[in-house]
């Protein structure tokens, strides 16, 4: 399978990204380790007009303690998340999300930024990032603006990222101490979760993200609340599906995707007491 | 586009379309047939190859992502005067194939593997592997031949 037709350019820096984007609007897309995108274009799901390269931006690649949270550069690979030495103590949840997402040859191409812009409601890192509200850094024509996780995914493969702008950080909270859990249910390895769940507790703060419970990853803010206000994990499970809208695939009906989520949200609860 | 890559050691100069997949380039360019295509949809690893040293599926590669990049394909792996790489020799002695098909993919992935850890646990080699599907079902000889590698590289 060969994608269609497309334009190409290099980008060597985010301003020039940006100012690509701004002359190609609409009909570009950004490339980052291409790992959701070439696959839609060679399925000839995405036609883009145009790609514009970011793999050569070397310096949005980067994990960094900014003090009241840890900063990752938008084309920071899966790999480096996973085996980040600094996210093992500060956001153990994340490095080790980062590790269930495809397989190792996929982790070595495939970055953050691009799984976050992407908006794949089955992907793994999205889920991450709406339990622990990660602030992601967007920059456009007019400079950057932050948009909190919560309020990123807005329908199937849609965010609130306008056409002419790129996500350039991602900053997590620093979880230092907490505990945490990543349920992920599928048949085989590699394969996208079924349902999927990130849950994380920390100084009395708790977040829950569902993976594939919806057309958008799916912020548990009922099961979330009441696992902050010491309800147990069983109590706090039977909300889990309060804000999901659960779809029908070939892997699961309605009613075995709501119940896999109830017992995934118990499941971690349970392991991050 | 123009693009410059190493191929196992040797220097190649292309002008490629920028939609030619690196598979593609490797195998139509620069005549190197042992990577395999298989899922076509960076599913079952047979296209693995290495990239600036790491294991990478080259079905989901551009060729114009890889410009200035060091590639490595099962070619590359013996020595000039023919004497296998350990990896292969494993796969020999542990007959870690069946039909053949996803061998080149595997041996890379397996390689790759061992780069990043050498000594892993049995645990770990069947997670390093999960990128690559064997048809034939030969999970088991495969583990084994990148163990017995393993085993080899710390005597």
């Amino acid at each position: 399978m060969i994608p269609a037709l497309f334009d190409y350019a290099r980008a060597g820096s985010t301003e020039e990204a940006v100012s690509l984007i701004a002359q190609h609007g609409d009909e570009a897309k950004f490339l980052a380790g291409g790992h959701s995108l070439l696959p839609l274009m060679k399925l000839r799901l995405a036609a883009p007009a145009m790609l514009i390269d970011l793999g050569r931006i070397k310096d949005l690649s980067y994990i960094r303690d900014a003090g009241d949270h840890i900063a990752v550069g938008a084309l920071t690979r899966h790999h480096d998340v996973q085996h980040s030495t600094l996210l093992a103590t500060t956001n153990p949840l994340l490095a080790h999300a980062a590790g269930h997402v495809g397989d190792p040859q996929v982790r070595h191409r495939g970055t953050i930024g691009g799984s976050l812009a992407h908006a794949d409601a089955a992907s793994d890192l999205p889920a991450v990032a709406v339990a622990m509200n990660a602030q992601l850094i967007v920059q456009g024509p007019n400079g950057k603006r932050t948009i909190a996780a919560r309020d990123f995914y807005r329908g199937f493969l849609e965010s609130a990222l306008a056409a002419d702008e790129m996500l350039v950080e991602i900053q997590f909270p620093n979880l230092t101490g907490g505990t945490w859990s990543f349920q992920k249910f599928n048949r085989r390895a590699q394969d996208w979760a079924i349902v999927g769940v990130a849950a994380y507790k920390h100084n009395g703060a708790a977040g829950v993200g569902l993976v594939n419970m919806g057309s958008t990853p799916i912020y548990a803010a009922a099961s979330s609340a009441a696992a902050a206000g010491g309800a147990s994990p069983a109590d706090a499970a039977d909300l889990a599906v309060q804000e999901a809208e659960p779809q029908v695939d070939l892997n699961a009906s309605v009613a075995y995707r709501t119940h896999l989520a109830k017992v995934l949200v118990r499941r971690a609860l349970e392991e991050a007491s | 586009m123009q693009i410059n890559v190493t191929v196992n050691g040797t220097a190649h100069s292309a002008d490629v379309e920028p939609r030619t997949l690196l598979v593609h380039y490797i195998r139509e360019q620069c005549g190197l047939t042992g990577t395999n295509i298989g899922c076509d949809t960076s599913s079952c690893g047979a296209c693995t190859i290495h990239m600036d040293g790491e294991s990478v599926k080259s079905c989901t590669v551009l060729a114009v992502q890889a410009d200035g990049s060091d590639i490595k394909t099962i070619e590359g792996m013996a020595a000039a005067d023919g004497t296998l790489h350990p990896m292969q020799e494993s796969f020999r002695q542990c007959h870690g194939l069946q039909c053949g098909y996803c061998t080149p993919g595997m041996v890379m992935a397996a390689v790759g593997i061992l780069n990043e850890n050498p000594h892993p646990t049995e645990t770990e080699v069947r997670q390093g592997l999960e990128g690559n599907l064997c048809r034939c079902t030969g999970y088991h000889n495969i583990v084994k031949a990148v163990l017995h590698c393993a085993e080899g590289a710390s005597k």
